[in-house]
């Protein structure tokens, strides 16, 4: 088969009369992405998965948060973890020693997870018996907001120590979330961070944005990240007994 | 540095057009792709520049090389949501022109098309 033009001739001297003509595409440029991302989304689905899909600058907190929340919660739901980094399998180790199900997803020069990685690196889980797949994006406030994984929600962690202006910096990232954490409060008294002015900016980008204080470090405001989880849950898998009770 | 200045970004996407392009162009036993129309909206985050440049590095030896790259762009529109006027706006930081609220949802604006090409 001549493989410049797919065609089935055999002889590669041939010529064929082409014409200029143009063609209508009309393709999202994300629509390969967008395409793996449904059926994620579907797989995820008819197993009754709660899917978070993690986001914030590096460093803001997104492994302490999970280490902390399995401590917490991984007698009551089963979780399974994804962990993007673009190198290392320090985040997926700190996860191991939870005891809860990880595997550590290397993006190398990419800056972002995208749906193909995350369908590929679930394969090793036992989906029908989780309740919460908790997938660790990059640290990059940029790149991840375009790509869908499937998730549920995109969850975003900001730390306090980062300025209270990060939502108009990076809108898109704020615009396409549904909750936006606020961590490292224990840090307050420290620093000139003004908490009403920030949630006043992620409100500005996305008026449907939810958002919570806490501390990953002392744990204070971590009861509410826990209930709106609970929710989460009742609501992916209704059927599910003693969700969203203790 | 404004959103969308990260050229790790840019090149992914740009990967993605190139993709397209060679797969509509197999399939419709193209030799050459003699152009590509994208259409970006104002409120995409993408750098239209950005791509640009990638283009070039992506397409280097596919039949895609040299294609002339035209970029359409898409001006954003937000709707208010306190008042539901419909204003143009460039940034996803504006306020309502109307009634002063911040809570402006996107209408237009957030597009990354690839929308036709010429091929030979
Ligand atoms: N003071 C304080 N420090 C915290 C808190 N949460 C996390 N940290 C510290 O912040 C640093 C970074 O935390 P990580 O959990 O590794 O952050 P991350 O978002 O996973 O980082 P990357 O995966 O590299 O993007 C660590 O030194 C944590 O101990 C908090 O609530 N308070
Ligand atoms: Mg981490
Ligand atoms: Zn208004």
């Amino acid at each position: 088969m001549c493989t410049e033009c797919g065609c089935s001739s055999t002889d590669h001297s041939h010529h064929h009369e082409h014409e200029s003509r143009t063609i209508r595409v009309e393709e999202d440029l994300l629509a390969k992405n967008n395409r793996l991302a449904a059926g994620n989304r579907q797989l995820f689905t008819s197993s009754h998965l709660l899917v978070l899909n993690l986001v914030s600058s590096p460093g803001s907190g997104k492994t302490s948060l999970l280490e902390r929340t399995l401590a917490d919660l991984k007698r009551r739901f089963n979780f399974s973890v994804l962990e993007g980094d673009q190198q290392t399998t320090n985040d997926a180790d700190r996860i191991a020693a939870t005891g809860v199900p990880v595997k550590q997803l290397n993006t190398g020069a990419g800056c972002h997870l995208d749906a193909h990685m995350v369908g590929h690196g679930v394969e090793s889980f036992d989906l029908a018996e989780t309740d919460i797949l908790m997938i660790e994006n990059v640290g990059n406030l940029v790149c991840p907001a375009a790509f869908d994984l499937g998730e549920d929600h995109k969850v975003t962690v900001l730390s306090v120590t980062e300025g209270e202006d990060k939502p108009l910096k990076y809108p898109q990232m704020f615009q396409a979330c549904d909750l936006m954490l606020i961590n490292k409060i224990d840090l307050l008294p420290y620093l000139n961070f003004d908490l009403e002015q920030c949630k006043a900016f992620a409100r500005q980008i996305n008026p449907r944005i939810e958002i919570m204080e806490l501390s990953c470090q002392t744990g204070a405001g971590m009861q509410q990240w826990y209930d709106w989880l609970m929710a989460g849950v009742a609501r992916k898998n209704p059927g599910r007994r003693g969700a969203g009770r203790e | 540095m404004t959103f969308g200045h990260d050229p790790l970004h840019e090149l992914s996407l740009t990967q993605n057009i190139v993709d397209l392009a060679i797969e509509y162009a197999a399939r419709e036993k193209a030799v050459k792709v003699l152009s590509i129309t994208l259409e970006i909206g104002a409120l995409s985050g993408v750098v239209a520049e950005a791509v640009e440049f990638a283009f070039d590095v992506c397409s280097k030896g596919t039949l895609a090389e040299g294609a002339n790259l035209e970029i359409r762009h898409v001006s954003g529109r937000g709707r208010c949501l306190d008042c539901q006027t419909e204003t143009e706006i460039e940034t996803l930081t504006h306020l309502c022109p109307h009634c002063g609220s911040l809570a402006l949802e996107t209408v237009q604006g957030q597009e990354m098309k690839f929308t036709e090409m010429e091929i030979d």
